[in-house]
């Protein structure tokens, strides 16, 4: 059974995730984001419910998809959101966009729009990790695009070989961009790779955080104590379009009604009921976190707006 | 009289040094923890700090690339090997989209301190995957620092001086490089990167050299004398970033230019360097650019052709001699690969491969 603590933090980080990503989606219209936006509303207990299982020093590595990791991670919605608006107060100073949040001094360590780009990094943050006598456990975060580059299966074999503090998470929402995965893999079951790789591989439910959760906080527990890698499977599925606001069923390669299906598990509504079920976190809980969040959301809104633009002489900075 | 020590020597030094300075300083690489120690310039560092920090790696060289950037961004300094610069390709999603980007997309907040060192094969037919000079084509990449240090005392202090840089350095080294001796202080120095060296001073023609270049160079130089033309030759020692102001200055005092490379002329650094004088020093020019590179195909395995492949000492120096006469033009017409005299070059009667 989960804590209070727990059940408040898996809440507030999805939440988060979703107030953030909708907002932009909502604002996107305006054309004030010059970046390409490819947002995660739907997946949020991936990021949600391995997030919770880490310390603010464990290391998070992202994709293109990479609002949630970071905002799940403990990101500053100011950076975030003057970051995709182009300004010098963004998490990177306006130079990376919606593809490439960052924030070291939470952990989150970037994000790449190479798909399978960041898995080795993570992996290098691993050895880092064990090569200083540190305990910090390393995540790396992908899609199921993902585990068709050579990146993943390269890393998940020298994770193995040498029991580096990893886990490896594939969020499968059986879609990369609008292809399905059954006409780019073998199989559907992404944990069985794990096997291969000699480390243990789980599949979890993306529509109840609370079992992403337990998988990541075994996984770490792993980790940490020098025991090697772990990969989750989390399956899922995009709310919204590959990359912009809208979504994206009339193009017919998924149905309306299929949305509709996965719409009405949302994750957050779900874990909303059990954790007032469980009397984990009421409803007036609940209620106080959204407007909290609705609160600093505006407030970033409004600091990105008001922002500087980088002055000219910052294109020759930071290389 | 100076200690003197092999190229490989020197580099192996370079790697103990920094070790012994900084516990963040690791190596690895296929085979580099194996008994030959990648040409002898790992097995000192494996002897005095152990498989921990000296360690072979399995054939990924993309993640493996990948692994140095998330760890060179967590606070090591990791050394990444290749026994040829072939393989840099496999790993070139990780060092052009991630190592030479992270610092700039994450606003400077994230660095990445890596070294990456390759060598360039020739001889022994080692043929058209084991023995391409790939150093322009990282040097187009604005984030890396590529280097290709020719004596072994710029060998030890360049590879020491990436060690305190805070960005990735490709080092593109020569095979043939690793025999040839030269003094080398005992202490920690470093060389400092975009700085050429002078070889010789001359007055009649630029010779603008990189990597084993520079030794055929040297070679032609002592044949110009003799033949009364007073060559000054430069070697590059850093594609990126360029000497400008060294190459310049020296064209505004001779007045011709000739670049002398390892690599194919198509978009490669003879390319850019041409453009400099172009660019910033046309007024200076009293005749055209002449480039001398390797010709416009993959390398050919057989002795026969390999021996045709190479620019050679003579080469260098007829091509200097039409150019400081006025010639050159007629001279390139006139230099087909047939022409060129078959045979060893001369300064590299001991390399009888295999590798």
């Amino acid at each position: 059974m989960l804590s209070h603590d727990t059940a408040k933090n898996l809440y507030t980080a999805m939440l988060r995730c979703r107030l953030f990503e909708e907002k932009v989606a909502e604002l996107y219209p305006q054309k004030e984001m010059k970046c390409p936006t490819h947002l995660s509303t739907g997946q949020e207990a991936a990021a949600s419910g391995v997030c919770a299982a880490l310390r603010k020093d464990d290391m998070v590595f992202s994709t293109h998809r990479c609002h949630s990791h970071i905002v799940a991670k403990g990101g500053d919605f100011k950076a975030l959101m003057a970051e995709l608006y182009g300004k010098a107060t963004g998490c990177s100073k306006g130079k990376g966009g919606s593809m490439h949040f960052v924030e070291p001094e939470i952990g989150m360590m970037g994000s790449s729009a190479i798909v399978g780009g960041t898995v080795p990094l993570a992996v290098g943050s691993a050895l880092a990790s064990v090569l200083q006598s540190k305990d910090k456990v390393s995540v790396a975060f992908f899609g199921d695009g993902g585990l068709e580059q050579g990146t993943f299966h390269e890393s998940m074999s020298f994770a193995s070989l040498k029991k580096l503090p990893i886990l490896f998470i594939a969020e499968n929402n059986d879609m990369a961009t609008c292809t399905h995965l059954d006409v780019r893999q073998p199989y559907h079951e992404l944990y069985r790779h794990a096997e291969g790789y000699d480390m243990p591989g789980v599949r979890t439910d993306g529509t109840k955080v609370e079992t992403v959760y337990a998988a990541a906080a075994k996984a770490v527990e792993r980790a940490r104590k020098g025991q090697g890698p772990s990969f989750i499977e989390v399956v899922c599925y995009r709310w919204k379009e590959h990359v912009g606001p809208n979504t994206d069923y009339h193009l017919g390669h998924r149905t309306k009604e299929e949305l509709e299906m996965w719409m009405a598990k949302d994750p957050i509504k779900l874990f909303g009921e059990l954790a007032d079920k469980e009397k984990l976190l009421s409803v007036k809980e609940q209620d106080q976190i959204r407007s909290t969040i609705e609160k600093q959301i505006e407030e970033a809104v409004a600091f990105a707006k008001s922002s500087p633009f980088p002055e000219p002489a910052a294109m020759f900075e930071d290389m | 009289m100076a200690r003197e020590l092999k190229y490989n020597q020197a580099i192996s030094e370079a790697h103990v040094q920094s070790m012994d300075r900084d516990p963040s300083v690791f190596l690895m690489g296929v085979g580099i923890a194996d008994p030959s120690g990648l040409f002898g310039t790992t097995l000192e560092a494996r002897k005095k700090f152990g498989l921990k920090r000296v360690f072979d790696t399995p054939m990924s060289e993309n993640t493996l690339t990948g692994v140095g950037v998330g760890a060179a961004m967590c606070g090591m300094r990791p050394v990444l090997i290749h026994a040829r610069n072939d393989f840099l390709l496999l790993t070139a999603d990780q060092i052009i989209n991630h190592a030479a980007k992270w610092s700039y997309m994450a606003g400077g907040k994230l660095k990445v301190p890596f070294l990456i060192r390759a060598i360039i094969g020739r001889g022994w037919g080692q043929a058209a995957q084991h023995s391409q000079s790939l150093q322009s084509l990282f040097a187009h990449i604005p984030g890396l620092q590529v280097i290709m240090p020719v004596t072994p005392h710029d060998a030890k202090g360049m590879i020491l001086q990436a060690m305190q840089s805070n960005m990735t350095t490709v080092c593109i080294e020569h095979r043939w490089l690793y025999e040839k001796t030269g003094p080398v202080p005992e202490e920690h120095y470093t060389v400092p990167f975009g700085k050429g060296r002078i070889v010789k001073e001359g007055k009649d023609v630029t010779i603008v050299a990189i990597s084993h270049m520079v030794l055929e160079a040297m070679t032609a130089v002592d044949e110009l004398s003799k033949a009364g033309i007073n060559a000054e030759l430069i070697d590059l020692r850093s594609i990126r970033p360029l000497d400008e102001s060294m190459i310049l200055s020296s064209l505004k005092k001779t007045g011709r230019l000739m670049i002398v490379d390892t690599g194919w002329k198509t978009c490669g650094i003879s390319a850019e360097i041409a453009a400099l004088a172009a660019e910033k020093g046309l007024r200076d020019l009293k005749e055209p650019v002449v480039r001398l590179t390797i010709p416009e195909v993959p390398t050919p395995c057989s002795p026969a052709l390999e021996a045709l492949y190479y620019p050679t000492p003579k080469d260098i120096a007829s091509a200097a001699e039409a150019l400081v006469k006025g010639k050159a033009a007629v001279h390139a017409e006139a230099a087909k690969p047939a022409a060129t005299e078959a045979g060893k070059p001369a300064r590299e009667k001991e390399f009888t491969g295999p590798f």
